[in-house]
């Protein structure tokens, strides 16, 4: 066990030195960030005690530690556009993003798991034939198009919930959150529904196909042979085993949704780090792009861990193998 | 005559299909006495795994039983509400499966689904479910049960692991218990553990068996009765020791003939069927047997068989009918071949 989880983290260190050499990269080959400083008119001797200053004429693999060094103290530099720290936008963003992100993945969750186990229970009903065919409408529609027909539907003609924003926030601390307030839980649902839908679909077709192959297990013909309720073997034995593979799988779309808020905070103007990505990108922020990538990097790798450890913890399978290997 | 434990009635299990009705059980009667184990055997394919599917109520759809009657101590329980027949299954009929290795729920511990199983048919306190379990797993010889009972099921070899099947199956005492092929995925060094396990445990507690097998020693051994089905027809029912030395089917005598343990002299070449068990709506009219059968006359190509008294047995073959006159050459060489043929004429008695 801790000598897997040690293997783990070594491969998790390995992906974000990569991640950090694509980052690291994109200051060396995307614009040239003395000209970005100091603008057309200044002078080659500036231009040379600028780049002297930064570090820029060290040997790459210096400049690289370097880099490194900093961003693992949180230090992304100065953004070329907003003139402030890096590190500070983004944790200033992060929560927006988070909150979005946290009601997405619950939503797709919840209503992917519901709705995967009914349809799987309910194969030939109306219901299941209903929600099997708007799924199918749900992965194939674009996220943006998506977003703008329920901002057209609830925003516009309802006029039931607000078209953009966070609404009324409160501070406690470092967070900023739109929990407390009405206007900020109204101003979640259309974005989290947005985000959530593909990713709710994908969670209720694994679920469904898993749980039709559970159902035809041979210890689920046993456990009706033993006469168990269905409410048993439905949720009890066959869900368990469903769940095994689904939340690997639903572990891992939680950071495809902090990474896919790009869009979704575009569309409803969601004040979120991904906003903040697609504004650098337009004026080729290369700091705040760089962080950006190694945050979202760090996202992936973490909740990968995470996933990997709570799967042994789910399968006495992989638990028991590994601690029985060790006496 | 004691009641009957289980009674099947001309039952029928049918499989409606875009390409017709496919009959896959036709008109199968037999009865199983308390306390009595009854082998079935057949071909792969003969429809033994669904006549236990269709008794304990757990047919696949689109399967369903098409008609007749199944009775469980007398009461019909063919027809029952779903609930109903859920009450029955695990309490009052038992049954194990092929695998062992996947019979079992890989995410449960052997203790908790003993004890689910328990407490769904008993009303008993969490604690007394529990050293229920734990006097189970001690009967059908599980070393060290007390640890064993929180182990999960990976962590048995396959023979223990049927064993845990075994005390799952008989865990609240049901009269009847069917056992599909319990032994052909073990590893043949445990197999006779694992029989006669089952046929202990089964006998301490007075249950019948319904024993599906491929292996004729394991039903020669274990068996009261034995019942020969083929292509979802009865071919011959009796007492084990008649139908195994004395076959009077010849689908039967067949089948025994190719057993080498019973064949006698083990240089003598395996008798072998020419041909094969027909598949589902390929059965041929008349007799299911007629076009592999050494004595098939016109009759067997037009008219079904009844099961006729043959010897100690029932024998669903023309040449046990005793109501009509057999083709001379055909009663003698079934006579010679031991059948005891029904109304053999004047001129072919030896
Ligand atoms: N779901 C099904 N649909 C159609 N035919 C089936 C189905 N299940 C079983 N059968 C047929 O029923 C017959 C009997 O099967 P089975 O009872 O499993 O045989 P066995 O004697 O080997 O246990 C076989 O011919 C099989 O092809
Ligand atoms: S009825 Fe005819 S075909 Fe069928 S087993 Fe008897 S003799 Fe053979
Ligand atoms: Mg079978």
């Amino acid at each position: 066990m801790i000598a897997y989880i040690l293997r783990r983290l070594f491969q998790s260190i390995v992906v974000m030195l990569v991640v950090g050499l694509v980052s690291f990269s994109l200051f060396r080959y995307v614009g040239d960030p003395v000209a970005t400083m100091m603008g057309q008119e200044a002078s080659v001797a500036d231009r040379a005690e600028l780049r002297e200053r930064l570090g820029l004429d060290d040997p790459f693999f210096v400049q690289f530690a370097n880099y490194l060094g900093r961003a693992a103290s949180g230090n992304f530099g100065i953004s070329y556009r907003l003139q402030q720290p890096v590190m500070e936008l983004i944790l200033s963003r992060l929560p927006a993003t988070l909150e979005l992100a946290f009601v997405s993945g619950i939503l797709a969750f919840v209503v992917g798991v519901s709705f995967g186990v009914y349809t799987a229970l309910n194969r030939s009903g109306m219901l299941s034939s209903s929600i099997m065919t708007l799924s199918l409408i749900g992965v194939s529609l674009p996220t943006f198009l998506i977003g703008i027909l329920l901002i057209w539907l609830f925003a516009v003609e309802l006029r039931w919930l607000p078209s953009f924003g966070r609404g009324e926030t409160v501070r406690l601390g470092y967070w900023t959150t739109g929990f407390l307030t009405p206007s900020g839980r109204a101003s979640l649902i259309l974005p989290a529904i947005t985000l959530g839908l593909y990713q709710m679909t994908l969670i209720m077709r694994l679920v469904r196909a898993e749980m039709l192959e559970v159902l035809r297990s041979d210890y689920i013909k046993f456990a009706r042979a033993r006469g168990l309720s269905n409410r048993a073997i439905h949720f009890g034995h066959a869900l368990k085993n469903t769940m095994v593979p689904v939340v690997t799988i639903a572990g891992l779309q939680l950071g495809s949704i902090i990474a896919f808020a790009i869009i979704t905070e575009t569309v409803f103007q969601w004040p979120g780090v991904g906003a903040l990505f697609i504004n650098s990108v337009q004026f080729v922020d290369i700091p705040v792009m760089a962080a950006y990538l190694m945050l979202i990097a760090l996202i992936f790798v973490v909740i990968n861990l995470v996933v990997d450890l709570l799967y042994y913890a789910i399968d006495p399978r992989l638990r028991i193998e590994q601690s029985g290997a060790r006496h | 005559m004691t009641e009957p434990v289980l009674s099947v009635r001309n039952l029928i299990v049918e499989f409606p299909t875009r390409r017709g009705v496919l009959r896959a059980i036709d008109d199968l009667s037999f009865d199983i006495a308390p306390g009595e184990v009854l082998g079935v055997v057949g071909e792969s394919g003969a429809g033994k795994s669904l006549t236990g599917a269709a008794i304990i109520g757990l047919l696949e759809p689109p399967g369903r039983v098409a008609g007749g009657e199944i009775r469980l101590a007398g009461e019909r329980i063919d027809n029952l509400s779903p609930e109903r027949m859920r009450t029955i299954r695990g309490k009052r009929i038992g049954m194990i499966f092929q695998d062992p290795l996947t019979s079992l729920n890989p995410l449960y511990r052997i203790g908790d689904q003993l004890t689910e199983t328990i407490l769904t048919h008993e009303p008993i306190s969490a604690r007394a479910a529990r050293d229920k379990a734990l006097r189970l797993l001690e009967e059908v010889g599980i070393p060290a049960a007390e640890t064993r009972l929180s182990a999960y099921p990976h962590q048995f070899s396959g023979g223990m692991r049927q064993r845990v099947v075994i005390a799952l199956a008989l865990a609240v005492d049901p009269q009847l218990v069917i056992a599909d092929e319990p032994t052909t995925a073990l590893d043949v060094s445990v197999q006779a553990q694992i029989i006669a396990l089952l046929k202990r445990i089964c006998a301490d507690r007075g249950a019948s068996v319904m024993l599906i097998t491929h292996d004729m020693g394991v039903i020669a051994e274990t068996a009261d009765r034995v019942c020969v089905l083929y292509a979802g027809r009865l071919a011959e029912i009796g007492p084990v020791r008649d139908v195994v030395k004395r076959p009077q089917h010849p689908y039967a005598s067949g089948l025994m003939a190719a057993i080498p343990s019973l064949a006698g002299d083990p240089d003598e070449k395996l008798a072998q069927i020419p041909g094969s068990m027909p598949r589902l709506g390929a059965i041929p009219r008349g007799c299911a047997f007629n076009p592999r059968c050494g004595y098939a006359f016109d009759r067997c190509r037009t008219e079904r068989p009844d099961a006729y008294p043959a010897g100690a047995s029932q024998a669903a073959c023309f040449l046990h009918d005793a109501a009509s006159a057999l083709p001379p050459e055909v009663a003698g060489r079934a006579a010679e071949a031991g059948i005891q043929v029904a109304r053999v004429p004047a001129e072919a008695r030896p």
